[in-house]
């Protein structure tokens, strides 16, 4: 080292010269030449030092005219490369890649490298390996032949036991654009599918859209991966695989049905560029499968409509009250993805914001759109670039639903220092926004932008306070002055644009405003520009008759400087002296004729044109037909008003947040929004299997669900993939990666994911479920309905599965899995003479026509237990045998989780004291000590759910029966050294009892 | 309840590390091993040899000779950033980086059109199409980032990564100007290649980053020259497949400290009579936290109530934010921002500085009137300091003649910016700053009035009153050393005359 820095700068120059020499020497380097003898005789660490600082400087200027000037020099530079390369000393490799991929920075030619390159692929230090990665994916598709040596490293590379290698290989591997290799890439991404790491899970689905780009015949392949890596529980690989999805088969609607449950509860700890697109993607989804929950103010409409046309009166009335009997319930699953995203509107990321803003403006009830509108808000203080975009999307919105963004008016006011097009994008909101009541606000805002230095904004901001007149009556007088009084202003863009807008507002009412029209005549000598002084021709020529002593004077003066006038302005005399002489012909029959002469020689085809058809029409001629006697019906028609409209009106067809909506025209790969269905989509398609994934589920399925369909109307049954799904697969595998995928906060996810409705909506009566509830996290405990032995190979085991059982809320369901262990197939399943108590009730699961033997098939059913533990008796058939049984819910079955903050919770509890209140000590278990086993134990023995609370020693947990709705409110106090207090507080006292009892039973064990 | 959690989300870490741990990320801490040179074997496919291998290669797949394909089929699934362009505020791109195909530098001409037509350089429209593709900037540091998109993909994605490279350069060299980006040339490339796989984000947290590539400083480049060792990590990154992505793991340091600023911006727009158009407060708690191993913070504030709106890093739970108003996160290691807020605009914002104005023009004189005093107003008693005055004035100016009773003033002839930085107000001699403008001659008086931007800044207060309660550490056993400092600044503070 000591040496290296005392090295003087003559020995310097004598390397740098003997290596020139050489190079001068052999101009073509073989590239497997045998190693440069000369590179050992000078230490390589002088040698570096030698080339380190000459990276930039050095390669780069000569290279760039090396083209066409110094060819030869370049050829030269690359040589000294290539022998770098083939040196044996690491640094000197390095140090030459670092100047290549310089190089290929810059955007200059390194191709000729190319074999020199590709041997280093195999190199073991990691940054030039690193490197030459790099470069082999920039020019492997120019070089097909030569990138196939590199191949074989990469296949290696693939059955590393490293997981970051075999990613790595896999990324690269799948990175080169060499069609040859398609059937390697083929199989390396079909096995790192199934690879036991999640982050080469998540490689496999990044490689996939870049072979389908390569070859797009291999689609049908591509999507059995996808449709496998769907599946996948991990949060690390749901983002990708959702990309990957939208990039080869977005079409492919149904692939998504089985996982969309388990991508709704991941969604928060994917990461955030992966929330992104799967928000997208769910948004489609969900316009495809869900009911518009808007569908009330629009459906009378329709009714009418149907009545109107329909064909049948009777039936359409039918329709109609029976569309009006049955009110909006909104599927639990579209609730769910509302319930989950909402909270990744606190993202710091901008555009998972916009993701699930553009979600709520196109899925959620009106009522519940408003959220969006803060954060939104919030993101305009951000770059110029994000507040470019958000204002986009704020302004299509704000036409809309103005409600939601009207608290917010104020942050939509301009600075002087935000750029133009932010400018005129806020101006547009806040006329969006405007309405009566604000009106006087935003004028006297308005007022303001005038006085801006900036003319272009000024102009924009005129056109702004038109459209306010034209939109809200009672200000249109108070417009038109002010504006009237703008133009005295000196400068010309003002004034005309002025001009430009007061005209479309004294169309609306033209008999009060003559003595405007009289001011503007008088401005027509000093308005220079073309467009202003076409309009108030114009509209001196419409209203003649308003100004019968000034419009000739007016054309008099026109006729004067008619050669000097542009165009339009021509025309627009054209046709003023049209109108005129149509009213007032005595006056002015000659200037007519001149105006009209001097038409006819015009340079501009348009004018000669309009001057002879205008000639035609007013003077008859003996040869010229009926048309001049309606030449005034003509000329002098009452002419409509023009509407101002928002130039982002009905830009809502387009999906928000999305480039074909930022620039109102489809990009290409866009996917359009569809519309809501009319009909209800089967929802049970969503429903995962509880029986084992392994078996040929999708047969019976179908079988089952296509007979069903029509009778049984929307089951909810089996429950998502996050509770038993991942259990019962027995597989360690996977449940090492979901535990490992999901973040910590999962222990929280518990109680949160039933906070479905908020407590505001339960009040409301018209809303027939009041309680969503989701999927609880415990592992659910099957009894036996029927033993295998008893049923003859039929076994029948039931279990509860805690979803809401839609067609009926006071039910509780009850999911039923039949396995036939016969050699025979068993055939009309069925239920028959129920035998209840008084005011239970039951629903049955429609018939199972055919279950063959050694499968199973899970199906679900409501029973209303009237809050009683009572079992319920009935006769299960099948088509030889009809065997009793019975259900009997455990207390903890009979209720369902509400969720309630603390201080509810208190305020109820203190509502339900004395006799409805149960008080028990009890001795924790020996497992029970922490705090989240204990909240495990009691939400498992009972369908409660846990109500935040900011205490340690403290659980509380909420839920209510589900028949007649009474509260049960669970308190579990800590005192240390094992000891704890249970307070069931419940207005059913026989319930609080047992609810005692197993709850006791769950936390001392 | 909380400490409860924090139990069980560490018994899970550790048992899927336990999980894991078996079967791979042991055998991850091995480094890289090539286990045959590549040199030696191309020797022996030399002329012939070397085509037979060709030719094998080629039988050994199905399809050796693919039909072209065609490049319109490809638009519906080539997706996301295809190119990046770096372009300098001269025009000249300095840097180009593909993760597709080569897309030609020509389409950059569509976007010097745009900048061409565009007065003012922030007035470039971020999206531009262009016949075969979309182009997105955004201009940091002068710097126009301008990605090249193929097919359709939300705006703010591509806009929110691109500022996310910025930050990360600034993070990785300090600046992010044009002459750091061409010295770490190939820093800026393995950067964006670990960013963007086929144009989808990869890895965009900066600890991930940093453990993949250490970020060059003075030393480590001396170094570097001297042993020959690479900026490229040796350890390979376990982060990303860790139960906290966003930290690294084996975290080390003697001294412990977290220290957190509470810096507040009050956006105001003050009217011509002094009255208050709207006025907002919107805050931030950066963080910077240098901690050994795991720790588990909570920042509890004593009136959580008053931040209306928030946004988090993903550290936070978010949950117990909801329930509980407190701020519960694993931290990642070194500078970041914890949060971010919007004071709820019910409060009544305290406005701290006033602004007594006078800017007359009179009609047919040459002459303007410019009178300007600046006062302290509801500071709670802290100094309002770095006050900075500006105002861009009217196109008729030609030049001023003014006269401040503190600090200096500068104006610019051309832009027509006046600028006057004060400094310090004292509320015992108010700074002012008066004289006459002189207009050009014969011109009429012009209509526009200027606006006046100020800033300033207060130390040691949040002006919206906001304050940390307490911050506690579980899952370590060390005491660390806390910090917190508050700080009020001026935003976007206009005043119209």
């Amino acid at each position: 080292m000591q040496r290296l820095l005392q090295l003087p700068a003559s020995a310097v120059n004598m390397v740098k010269t003997a290596q020139g020499q050489e190079e001068a020497k052999s101009p073509v380097l073989t590239p497997d030449g045998s190693q440069a003898t000369w590179y050992s005789a000078v230490r390589p660490d002088e040698l570096r030092h030698l080339r380190a600082g000459n990276v930039t400087e050095d390669t780069g200027a000569p290279a760039e005219d090396g083209g066409s000037t110094a060819a030869q020099i370049q050829p030269l530079r690359h040589d000294d490369l290539k022998e770098m390369l083939d040196s044996n000393k690491e640094s000197l490799k390095l140090e030459a890649m670092k100047r290549i991929v310089a190089m290929i920075a810059r955007g200059k030619n390194a191709s000729d490298l190319f074999p020199a390159v590709v041997k280093n692929v195999a190199c073991k230090n990691i940054e030039v390996k690193k490197l030459v990665y790099v470069y082999l994916v920039r020019y492997a598709e120019e070089q097909q032949d030569l990138a196939l040596l590199s191949i074989s490293t990469f296949q290696r590379g693939l059955k590393d036991p490293n997981q970051l290698i075999r990613a790595s290989a896999l990324r690269v591997l799948s990175s080169i654009r060499v069609t040859i290799i398609i059937p390697i890439m083929m199989l390396a991404i079909k096995e790192a599918a199934t690879d036991m790491s999640p982050y080469v899970r998540k490689t496999a689905a990044h490689a996939i859209p870049k072979l389908h780009s390569l070859d797009p015949e291999l689609k049908e392949q591509l999507i059995e991966v996808i449709e496998k890596l769907l599946t996948d529980k991990t949060t690390l690989v749901a983002g990708s695989a959702v990309m990957a999805f939208e990039g080869v088969c977005p079409e492919r609607i149904d692939l998504i049905h089985k996982n969309y449950r388990k991508l709704c509860n991941l969604l928060i700890d994917v990461e955030e560029w992966g929330q992104v697109v799967i928000i997208n993607m769910l948004t489609r989804y969900a316009r495809t499968q869900f009911l518009n929950p808007n569908v009330n103010e629009s459906t009378l409409e329709e009714g009418e409509e149907k009545e109107f046309y329909g064909s049948d009166e009777e039936e359409g009335k039918d329709e109609k009250v029976e569309k009006k009997k049955k009110p909006y319930v909104m599927d639990p699953d579209h609730r769910l993805l509302l319930h989950n995203t909402k909270s990744l509107l606190q993202s710091r990321n901008a555009a998972v914001v916009m993701a699930v803003a553009q979600l709520y403006f196109h899925l959620a009830p009106k009522a519940e759109v408003g959220v969006i509108a803060k954060a939104l808000v919030r993101l305009m203080r951000s770059h110029s670039e994000v507040q470019f975009v958000v204002l986009q999307n704020v302004a299509t919105m704000s036409i809309k639903r103005r409600g939601m963004f009207e608290p917010y008016l104020k942050s939509f006011y301009i600075r002087s220092t935000d750029p133009t097009q932010i400018k005129v994008l806020k101006l547009e909101v806040l006329t969006n926004l405007a309405n009566e009541t604000n009106i006087s606000v935003i004028l006297r805002e308005f007022q303001t932008y005038i006085k801006s230095m900036d003319k272009d904004f000024v102009a924009a901001t005129i056109q702004a306070i038109g459209r306010c007149a034209t939109a809200i009556g009672e200000v249109r007088d108070t417009c038109l002055n002010g504006l009237v009084q703008l133009l005295s202003s000196c400068d010309e863009v003002v004034v005309a644009e002025s001009v430009v807008v007061i005209k479309k507002l004294l169309q609306m009412q033209p008999e009060q405003h003559s003595d405007i029209i009289k001011h503007m005549a008088n401005l027509i000598d000093n308005i220079q520009v073309p467009m202003a002084r076409a309009s108030i021709l114009w509209l001196i020529g419409e209203y003649c008759e308003h100004v019968p002593k000034i419009a000739p004077d007016v054309l008099r003066k026109m006729a004067k400087s008619f050669t000097t006038e542009e165009d339009i302005v021509k025309l627009q005399i054209l046709n003023l002296s049209a109108k005129l002489y149509l009213t007032n012909s005595k006056q002015t029959k000659l200037l007519t004729q001149y105006v009209l002469s001097l038409a006819k020689y015009d340079q501009n085809y348009d004018v000669r044109d309009r001057a002879r058809f205008i000639r035609q029409l007013i003077m008859p001629t003996d040869k010229s037909g009926v048309l001049n006697k309606y030449a005034k019906k003509l000329f002098l028609a009452l002419k409509p008003a023009p509407v101002l409209e928002s130039p982002f009106k009905d830009r809502d067809h387009f999906q928000l947040g999305s480039l074909s909506h930022l620039l109102n025209a489809k990009a290409g790969g866009y996917q359009e929004l569809p519309n809501w269905p009319e009909v209800v989509p089967d929802p049970s398609v969503r429903n995962v299997e509880v029986m084992d994934a392994k078996r040929k589920e999708k047969k019976l399925e179908k079988a089952f669900y296509s007979d069903s369909e029509g009778e049984s109307g929307p089951t909810e049954s089996a429950n998502s993939e996050s509770c038993t799904g991942s259990r019962s697969e027995s597989s360690s595998s996977s449940n090492m990666e979901s535990s490992s995928g999901s973040e910590s906060e999962e222990s929280e996810g518990e109680p949160e994911s039933e906070k479905e409705e908020n407590p505001k909506r339960k009040t409301d009566k018209s809303s027939r479920v009041q309680t969503t509830i989701s999927p609880t996290f415990s592992s659910l405990k099957t009894y036996e309905l029927l033993h295998r032995i008893t049923g003859e190979g039929l076994a029948v085991g039931y279990c509860f599965s805690r979803q809401p059982f839609v067609p009926d809320p006071h039910m509780v369901t009850v999911q039923i899995q039949f396995t036939n262990h016969m050699d025979t197939e068993a055939r009309n399943l069925r239920i028959q003479e129920p035998r209840l108590q008084s005011g239970m009730r039951i629903k049955e699961f429609p018939e199972i026509e055919l279950l063959p033997p050694g499968e199973a098939v899970t199906v679900v059913m409501g029973i209303d237990f009237c809050d009683s533990t009572q079992a319920a008796n009935f006769q299960l058939c099948t088509h030889t045998r009809n065997f009793s049984v019975s259900v009997q819910p455990p207390v903890g079955e009979l209720m369902a989780p509400v969720f309630m903050m603390e201080n509810e919770f208190k305020k109820q509890q203190g509502q339900l004291m004395g006799m409805n209140e149960i008080k028990e000590a009890l001795i924790l278990g020996d497992a029970c000590q922490s705090h989240c086993v204990i909240i495990q134990r009691v939400t498992s023995a009972a369908n409660l759910s846990q109500v935040p609370c900011g205490s340690d020693q403290e659980c509380r947990f909420a839920g209510k029966t589900v028949t007649s709705g009474s509260l049960v409110l669970v308190t579990v106090m800590t005192k240390g050294d094992r000891t704890a207090q249970l307070t069931v507080n419940c207005e059913k006292m026989v319930i609080g009892t047992m609810l005692v009892k197993d709850i006791l039973h769950a936390l001392s064990q | 309840m909380y400490s409860g959690q924090a139990e069980f989300a560490r018994n899970r870490t550790v048992t899927s590390r336990f999980l894991t741990g078996g079967t791979w990320l042991t055998q991850s801490d091995k480094k890289y091993t090539a286990p045959h040179i590549w040199n030696m074997e191309l020797k022996h496919f030399t002329g012939p040899q070397y085509k037979t291998l060709i030719q094998t290669i080629r039988l050994r797949s199905r399809r050796p000779f693919l039909k072209e394909i065609e490049k319109s089929g490809l638009a519906a699934c080539a997706r996301m950033i295809h190119s990046l362009f770096l372009v300098n505020s001269s025009g000249d791109i300095f840097l180009e980086k593909h993760w597709k195909s080569v897309v030609s530098r020509s389409v950059c001409d569509y976007f010097f059109e745009a900048q061409e037509r565009a007065s003012e350089p922030e007035n470039v429209p971020p999206v531009i199409p262009t016949p075969h593709h979309y182009l997105i900037s955004v201009l940091r540091h002068r710097i126009y980032f301008v990605a090249v998109i193929q097919s359709e993909v939300p705006p703010l994605f591509v806009i929110e990564f691109l500022h996310r490279v910025v930050d990360t350069f600034q993070d990785y060299f300090g600046v992010c100007t044009e002459a750091a980006i061409k010295d770490n040339v190939v820093v800026v490339y393995e950067l964006l290649e670990e960013m963007l796989d086929n144009g989808f984000p990869l890895a965009t947290e900066s600890n991930i980053l940093k453990e993949l590539i250490k970020p060059p400083t003075i030393l480590r480049t001396v170094v570097n020259t001297i042993t020959g060792s690479t900026n490229v990590g040796e350890q390979l990154p376990t982060g990303q497949l860790s139960v906290v992505p966003w930290r690294r793991t084996g975290v080390k340091y003697t001294n412990n400290e977290a220290y957190f600023d509470v810096v507040e911006e009050i956006d105001a727009i003050i009217d011509k009579s002094g009255s208050t158009i709207t006025a907002e407060i919107q805050g931030v708690i950066d963080a910077c936290v240098k901690l050994t191993g795991m720790p588990d913070l909570t920042l509890s504030f004593m009136n959580p109530r008053l931040l209306d709106d928030v946004s988090f890093h993903p550290c936070v739970r978010f949950k117990r934010w909801e329930a509980e108003r407190i701020l519960s996160f694993i931290p990642p290691d070194g500078n970041f921002r914890l949060l971010s807020y919007h004071v709820s605009s019910q409060n009544l914002v305290a406005i701290p500085v006033y602004v007594k104005h006078n800017i007359t023009f009179r009609e047919g004189s040459s002459q303007g009137r410019f009178e300007l005093t600046l006062g302290p107003k509801q500071t709670m008693g802290k100094a309002v300091e770095s006050v900075l005055v500006s105002s861009q004035l009217p196109r008729g100016v030609l030049n001023v003649n003014l006269n401040p009773s503190q600090g200096t003033y500068t104006f610019d002839p051309v832009t027509k910016l006046l600028s006057w930085d004060v400094g310090k107000i004292n509320p015992q001699k108010l700074p002012s700053l008066k004289g006459s403008m002189s207009l050009q001659a014969g011109a009429s008086k012009p209509d526009e009035n200027p606006t006046i931007n100020i800033q300033f800044k207060i130390q040691q207060m949040a002006i919206s009153g906001l304050k940390v309660n307490r911050l506690d550490m579980y899952g370590e056993k060390y005491k660390p050393f806390k910090g917190i400092k508050y700080m009020t600044k001026a935003g976007k503070f206009q005043v119209r005359t």
